[in-house]
């Protein structure tokens, strides 16, 4: 936060979302201001002007009228559906991320937020990103529901036990941010958090290669298959393997013994490690033990992030490689645009 | 002799016998049928129960008036604010108004002599008593760290606090919320007097027609929740923890698809007695009294449909999302039309002052920054970022602590005179109201601000740049508080020394103000035959004007 102010009413704006977030704030505070003036005008002046002239009179009697009660019904909910729809269309687009997406996995555990890179790098409490670039956060968590909320970035998504969640933004601003846990996880949820760094392309490439660390998410997730777990055993023998094809699975439908189909996205993969006989692929024995207990969260991660490996062209969308097809999906807010460059620059350390 | 003219000839005649002091030994209190007395050991009850939660509030305040945790340990605050909410809404808020001012009032107010089962009501004290009796043990034992919304898996798998105990407890106060709704439903249906149709039932009636409709509706789920809860926490049956095949969120879905509605009824029989304090002091019918009464029941009924707005971030898919969204917006119809037939009451009124009329203004002021800051909670891509913060507890503390509690306030100042007698400190009374409606703002009001800023909730500490709006907030939690203790001194005062109030002392046409104060255990000596309309206040009422302003004169002279 570069400049803290006396009284902080307003978080600094640093991502994408964050004007159209202040811009619906703004809104509402002008629907608000527009409904209270009328009402608390006309509270204070039949105060003033009805007040009891003497005891006990009795005022002429009124019924009510069907001509102001439809137009106090109707403009509200008029105004209301404005209010929607403005929260829907906002809603959508922090929903849902881009294909061009850089992808950093986020666990949660108590009391602190784990970061992992696709180059590998590894961080805790901090996340380092490059401005200007689409990042998507695949997140898991070890223990209970925590939240992964940065204020200036006007967005946060629940980290919730047993499936993956998703966040994405694109950061407008270089500076340090806060970063928060908002969902209560127990003891020291309030000391749960750290700082977002969004720095310049050329900044972040230089933390990238100062970190550097043994292994991607996609090789600990090839040594992990092939050597530590044994997955290759069934699901990497050609044409005779006793377990699901995985290469080119990703992303696609998979019909289902007992007739359903699912899509093998994230997901998925991270279920049928966990919990094999839940969803056998049609033309399998659901013989695949499970995994639960014997892989850590980081580990299903790198696991997931091999299989997407398996399937180049769908994995190759989320792949940070693809960072020239970047392009912000909504528009930044212009004063914050001259700061974000285009980013057309491939991450220095590719991992093909 | 001298109140005797004020009110209709034939329903009074001051019995020597009234509800209190027919029969004064404990026995005839614990076993009592009477429908006041029960209401009157409900009073004395949510009394201690919200003091107990208002020391947790400022122990919470104290605590967050630095950035770092300093006065409490994490955990102890922890523990703190979920203790002041579990007993703030299940043991205190829930009941307030339905069980001290409906219980009182409901059957008085429709010409009956108690409630259709009044067996059933003693007995949802009785249980009340036991749930809160076990979660004050429980609280003795070491108390409970889940938050009030006990979201699994932490409830379930990771919480070393006595999380059975207290959820034992809210199962078992459930039953008496469902019993309470119960009994209302029926009584309103079948003790009605001759010619209290539907449409001539005071509003405060029809907020808890609706009320109870909630509470008998929603209450099961609550209950079916913790059953889940508890069997998932002592078999280790796979319900809501994924690790053994449950699911986290439908946890969530359980809790608030009660919860939500629960929130009406912290609510609804405020607006119910808000109606009746906008009525009576500015002496007019309530503007669009079919509108009033239906938007209650509208209220309760789409309540049942937004409990999704709780969980935008939670994971729930985006459609799932925006339907919720679309209802909640839904929602705030019924609301503004309550807000504009209230203000609409007051044109051409006769307006007067007194105290219950103080908390009356404070309260649409209050509901109204409620009302409004619920749409910004409504409306889906700006919570993403306000969820789980401050913005979030600012809200729902000006709906239930600026709707119901002020409203609570506001009931018992109204009828205070009907239920003790006893006329208090009007001076005290005015600025008590004032104290709170000041205190209540400077204390909440910064919070939407800190909410905005990005302070989370359940925060024991916090960093650095949230701390002035801290400040204030805390400077105006002890406005609030000598606010708030002010009433239980002038009251209690004017138990002993307060000059007696009369029967009817503002001249009301309402039922309640029609029989003597306080009433006789059978509440009327006549039983009334209603041939008015609700809220008339001229002569077609039966109201003797004249003989009123005669005794005005008579006591301004002595």
């Amino acid at each position: 936060m570069q400049n803290t102010t006396w009284v902080p009413l307003f978080p600094e704006q640093a991502s994408t979302f964050a004007w159209q977030v202040d811009a619906l704030y703004f809104y509402l505070i002008a629907v608000s201001i527009a409904f209270t003036i009328p009402i608390v005008a006309a509270i204070f002046f039949f105060s003033l002007k009805y007040r009891e002239k003497e005891k006990f009179a009795t005022p002429e009697e009124m019924h009510g009228s069907m001509v102001l009660e439809t137009v106090w019904s109707i403009i509200p909910f008029v105004v209301s559906m404005t209010i929607f729809l403005g929260g829907a269309i906002v809603f959508f687009n922090q929903y849902t991320p881009p294909d061009d997406a850089m992808e950093i996995y986020i666990v949660g555990k108590q009391w602190m937020w784990k970061a992992q890179h696709e180059t590998g790098q590894r961080e805790i409490n901090d996340l380092h990103i490059p401005v200007g670039r689409n990042v998507k956060l695949t997140m898991a968590t070890e223990d209970v529901i925590h939240s992964f909320f940065i204020p200036a970035f006007r967005t946060k998504a629940d980290v919730v036990p047993g499936r993956y969640t998703y966040l994405w933004f694109n950061a407008t601003k270089p500076g340090k941010y806060h970063l928060f846990c908002a969902e209560y996880c127990g003891l020291n949820h309030s000391g749960m958090g750290g700082w977002v760094y969004v720095m310049e392309q050329r900044d972040f490439d230089n933390w990238l290669s100062g970190n550097v660390s043994g292994q991607t998410p996609v090789e600990e997730g090839r040594d992990l298959f092939t050597n530590k777990l044994g997955c290759a055993s069934c699901h990497a023998g050609g044409p005779a393997q006793r377990g699901a094809k995985l290469e080119n699975v990703f992303n696609t439908d998979v019909k289902l013994v007992g007739g359903g189909v699912v899509k093998a996205d994230e997901n998925y993969i991270r279920n049928s490690i966990l919990n094999p006989a839940s969803q056998v692929v049609e033309g399998f024995q659901p013989i695949m033990p499970t995994f639960k207990g014997q892989v850590t969260e980081e580990q299903l991660n790198s696991l997931v992030a091999y299989i997407k490996s398996l399937s180049p062209n769908a994995a190759a969308a989320a792949s940070a490689n693809t960072a020239a097809a970047n392009k912000p999906v909504a528009k930044p807010a212009a004063n914050t645009a001259a700061a974000n460059k285009p980013a057309a620059k491939p991450a220095a350390n590719s991992n093909k | 002799m001298q109140t005797q003219d004020a009110i209709t000839p034939g329903y009074a005649m001051r019995p020597k016998l009234n509800y209190l002091n027919n029969g004064t030994t404990l026995k005839s209190w614990l076993l009592t049928k009477d429908h006041k007395r029960i209401a009157i050991m409900y009073l004395i009850t949510v009394s201690l129960f919200f003091m107990m939660g208002g020391l947790y509030a400022a122990t919470i305040r104290l605590e967050l008036l630095t950035p770092a945790s300093d006065l409490l340990e994490t955990g102890t605050y922890n523990k703190v604010f979920t203790q002041h909410g579990i007993l703030m809404i299940f043991f205190f808020l829930i009941p307030s108004i339905p069980a001290v001012l409906g219980n009182f009032l409901i059957p008085i107010m429709i010409g009956a002599k108690d409630l259709a089962l009044p067996r059933i009501n003693l007995l949802s004290l009785y249980i009340y008593w036991l749930a809160g009796g076990m979660a004050l043990w429980a609280l003795m034992q070491g108390g409970v760290d889940t938050g009030w919304t006990f979201y699994t898996p932490y409830s379930t798998t990771f919480s070393n606090s006595y999380v059975m105990a207290v959820g034992l407890a809210i199962f078992i106060n459930g039953f008496s919320s469902i019993l309470t709704g119960l009994n209302f439903i029926v009584t309103i249906h079948t003790m009605r007097a001759p010619g209290m149709t539907w449409f001539r039932l005071p509003l405060f009636v029809w907020a808890h027609y609706a009320v109870s409709l909630v509470m008998v509706l929603g209450t099961p789920v609550i209950a079916i929740t913790t059953l889940l809860l508890a069997i998932e926490r002592i078999s280790h049956v796979g319900i809501f923890d994924p690790s053994i095949g449950g699911d986290p969120i439908l946890f969530q879905h359980l809790f608030w698809f009660y919860s939500h509605p629960a929130v009406y009824i912290m609510i609804l029989p405020g607006m119910g007695v808000i109606s009746e304090l906008i009525s009576s002091f500015s002496r007019k019918k309530i503007f669009g009294y079919e509108f009033v009464a239906f938007s209650s029941i509208a209220i309760a009924v789409f309540g049942f449909l937004v409990w999704g707005h709780h969980l935008f971030v939670s994971g729930q898919s985006m459609y799932a999302g925006m339907v919720f969204s679309f209802l909640t917006m839904v929602v705030a119809v019924p609301s503004a039309i309550k807000m504009f037939n209230w203000a609409a009451t007051l044109y051409k009124g006769s307006i007067s002052f007194d105290t219950p009329m103080l908390y009356g203004i404070g309260f649409m002021g209050l509901f109204l920054i409620g009302g409004l800051t619920g749409l910004f909670l409504g409306a889906i891509g700006l919570t993403v970022h306000l969820t789980d913060t401050y913005f979030v507890v600012a809200h729902f503390h000006y709906v239930m602590v600026g709707g119901q509690v002020i409203a609570y306030l506001g009931g018992i100042h109204y009828w205070w005179p009907k239920m003790t007698g006893k006329m208090y400190s009007e001076f005290w009374g005015k600025i008590s109201a004032m104290l709170v409606f000041v205190g209540f703002n400077l204390t909440f009001f910064p919070q939407f601000l800190l909410g905005y800023q990005g302070m989370p909730r359940r925060y024991a500490a916090y960093p650095e740049e949230f701390q002035v709006l801290n400040i204030f907030s805390t400077a105006g939690a002890s406005v609030l508080g000598i606010g708030l203790v002010m009433p239980v001194i002038y009251l209690g005062h004017s138990l002993i020394f307060g000059k007696d109030a009369g029967d009817n002392p503002w001249l009301l046409p309402g039922l309640e103000w029609r029989t003597t104060s306080p009433p006789p255990t059978e509440n009327f000596a006549v039983m009334p035959v209603v041939t008015w309309e609700a809220y008339e206040y001229g002569e077609e009422s039966g109201l003797d004007v004249e003989a009123a302003k005669r005794r005005l004169a008579v006591e301004a002279a002595t």
